[in-house]
């Protein structure tokens, strides 16, 4: 009897027990544990998916605290909400844990996808972890959105309006699809609730693709920053203790930065006119969104045809999803790739750019600097990408993660030297 | 493996095509309870008095949860829109096509665009390039009959169904 049972080896006999029949704990060493190697040359750029992680549970445990509060109709949305942050014990803390807390997991998942493009992770054989995350990204935007709504207030309303309008380019249904979106032919109750509804699903659908998104990183393991395949187990060390503990300091830097933002700045990455209750009969004069969705924004305004702008929108996006195939070049890391090194810059800046263009009035210089950063946008994806691989002479690449510490031929091992491989 | 036809298929081919009806037919319910409730279908018309409405002056009433723009035209503004050669319009429509008297102009204030609504009913309004609204979301202009102008918009503002009950008094919807 006792040999026919194929036992699980921890120590702890009630783990074993449990392991034994339901390898739970088996399945957490090799996520996160000892049984998860890891390439030892990871930086700090490799802490922000962990971060993003932490973010969603904090997103989770505030919301269902902020849901038992908030009531979900339009004569007493906004007052429930003021009710938070005044009566009720704690209201205030939670809500700008929230509120700032749907700002930072933007800032960490943009920082982890500038990552991605940096060092190429999106490359085969990690296309389809690639396309996951934007997968997930674009959740994150119908989540952040639809709960922007809930607090009733003139952003909220007119967000809403303008965002669910964009359906309203399809050609010949696209009034219905509106209508069948608001529930009536404008936004109002059957709106809200259902935004509501869907608020509180899109979360726990975020924490499946999370899932496979690490099933999906486990395949191959994690990319690194010399982009260079893994040759052996020299160059990997067990995630836990070491990537566990630079996780963690790495989080209680960035806690302490988000508490900043909470206790002493918590409106200053929102907008003022949503403390002003929702208006069907007056749009804010100057509308904007929130800043993690403005760079799409200023994309939308610079082009002057509705259906075209609203294709340029979501082309951006989408866009995304084939950037494993527009990027031809078999060398991943920004590291060894003079051009696109230079080209990567470019591109951020002119990402802040649109995102700094997507809040300013729709006038004058900005339309035309719109304009300017949109074709940019585009012929980065389109055509410098593909063609990169053509003119680009990528330098010569180290043949192990350990081989530019340790290197024969010309480079020293001074400290500066092996400080830089890193 | 023989490539005829046999019984087998056709039972294997009918019970998926009945498999995925029923499935449709159980799904339909659950995507048609988003569509707008019979009592939001509720055709509500609205009864405006326009009486006190001086030359110039423009008033903003609502039906079916949005704006209607109500405006008392000058003699200046009648004419400016008329002179407009109609081809060089996004949306060519004359102005006479757009009103039922030519003083009384109601169109939905609803930006053809994305749905913001558009400025210039008050006095203190920008009202575009174009003396009529301007859309503060995404810069559309539109003239003093409700067309666009100027701007991602691509549609005149629209002209829901009205009628006059009296001089005084028109009723929308």
């Amino acid at each position: 009897m006792k040999s026919s049972i194929p036992n699980s080896q921890f120590k702890n006999p009630v783990i074993n027990w449990i392991d034994t029949r339901l390898p739970i704990f088996t399945a957490m060493n090799e996520a996160v544990g000892t049984e998860h190697p890891t390439p030892k040359n990871l930086n700090y750029w490799w802490n922000f998916g962990s971060l993003a992680g932490v973010t969603l549970v904090i997103m989770i445990i505030t919301g269902i605290a902020l849901a038992m509060n908030y009531t979900a109709h339009v004569d007493h949305a906004f007052d429930s909400v003021e009710r938070i942050m005044r009566d009720v014990n704690g209201g205030w803390l939670i809500r700008y844990i929230h509120m700032n807390g749907a700002s930072f997991f933007f800032i960490v998942v943009y920082i982890h996808m500038a990552r991605s493009l940096y060092y190429g992770s999106y490359k085969a054989p990690r296309e389809l972890l690639w396309i996951l995350g934007v997968v997930i990204y674009l959740l994150m935007m119908a989540t952040a959105f639809l709960g922007y709504t809930l607090p009733w207030g003139q952003m909220s309303f007119w967000g809403a309006t303008v965002i669910t309008n964009f359906f309203s380019v399809i050609p010949f249904v696209g009034e219905p699809i509106v209508n069948w979106l608001l529930g009536g032919y404008t936004v109002d109750n059957p709106t809200l609730n259902r935004f509501y509804a869907l608020h509180y699903l899109l979360p726990f659908v975020i924490a499946g693709v999370i899932l496979l998104h690490i099933v999906a990183l486990h395949r191959f393991g994690s990319n690194n920053p010399l982009g260079i395949d893994i040759k052996s187990d020299k160059d990997m060390i067990p995630f836990h203790p070491y990537y566990t503990i630079k996780d963690f300091f790495g989080l209680s830097v960035f806690l302490a930065i988000f508490c900043v933002f909470v206790f002493f700045l918590p409106n200053f990455l929102g907008h003022p006119d949503n403390y002003v209750p929702a208006d069907p009969l007056s749009t804010p004069a100057h509308i904007v969104p929130e800043w993690y969705l403005s760079p799409f924004y200023a994309i939308l305004r610079a082009v002057p045809d509705k259906l075209l702008g609203v294709l340029a929108m979501f082309g951006a996006i989408g866009i995304l999803f084939i950037l494993p195939w527009l990027d031809r070049s078999p060398v991943r890391s920004a590291h060894y790739r003079p051009m696109y090194r230079v080209f990567y810059v470019i591109f951020i800046v002119n990402m802040l750019a649109l995102g700094y263009l997507g809040v300013q009035n729709p006038e004058g210089i900005y339309i035309l600097l719109g304009r300017a950063c949109t074709a940019w946008y585009f012929i980065h994806f389109l055509v410098i990408m593909p063609l990169l691989n053509i003119i680009e002479t990528p330098k010569a690449l180290p043949k192990s993660v350990s081989d530019p510490i340790f290197s024969s031929g010309s480079s020293s091992l001074s400290p500066a030297a092996s400080r830089k491989s890193k | 493996m023989s490539k005829k036809k046999s019984r087998r298929d056709f039972i294997v081919i009918a019970s998926y095509s009945m498999g995925a009806v029923g499935a449709g037919a159980a799904i339909w319910p659950i995507i048609n309870q988003m569509n707008p409730a019979a009592d939001t279908l509720a055709m509500a018309s609205t009864e405006v008095n326009i009486g006190a409405l001086e030359i110039g002056q423009a008033l903003t009433v609502k039906w079916r949860g949005k704006p209607v723009f109500i405006r008392r035209r000058t003699e200046n503004e009648i004419n400016e829109s008329r002179q407009v050669d109609i081809n060089s319009l996004r949306d060519p429509q004359a102005d006479e096509e757009r009103v039922q008297k030519d003083e009384w102009l109601v169109v939905m204030g609803v930006c053809t665009h994305l749905g913001c609504v558009p400025l210039g009913q008050k006095t203190g309004d920008g009202k575009g390039d174009y003396g009529g609204w301007f859309c503060p979301c995404h810069g559309s202009h539109y003239d003093i009959s409700g067309r666009i102008r100027k701007g991602p918009a691509p549609e005149n503002l629209e002209v829901p169904p009205y009628s006059f009950i009296s001089d005084n008094v028109i009723k929308i919807g």
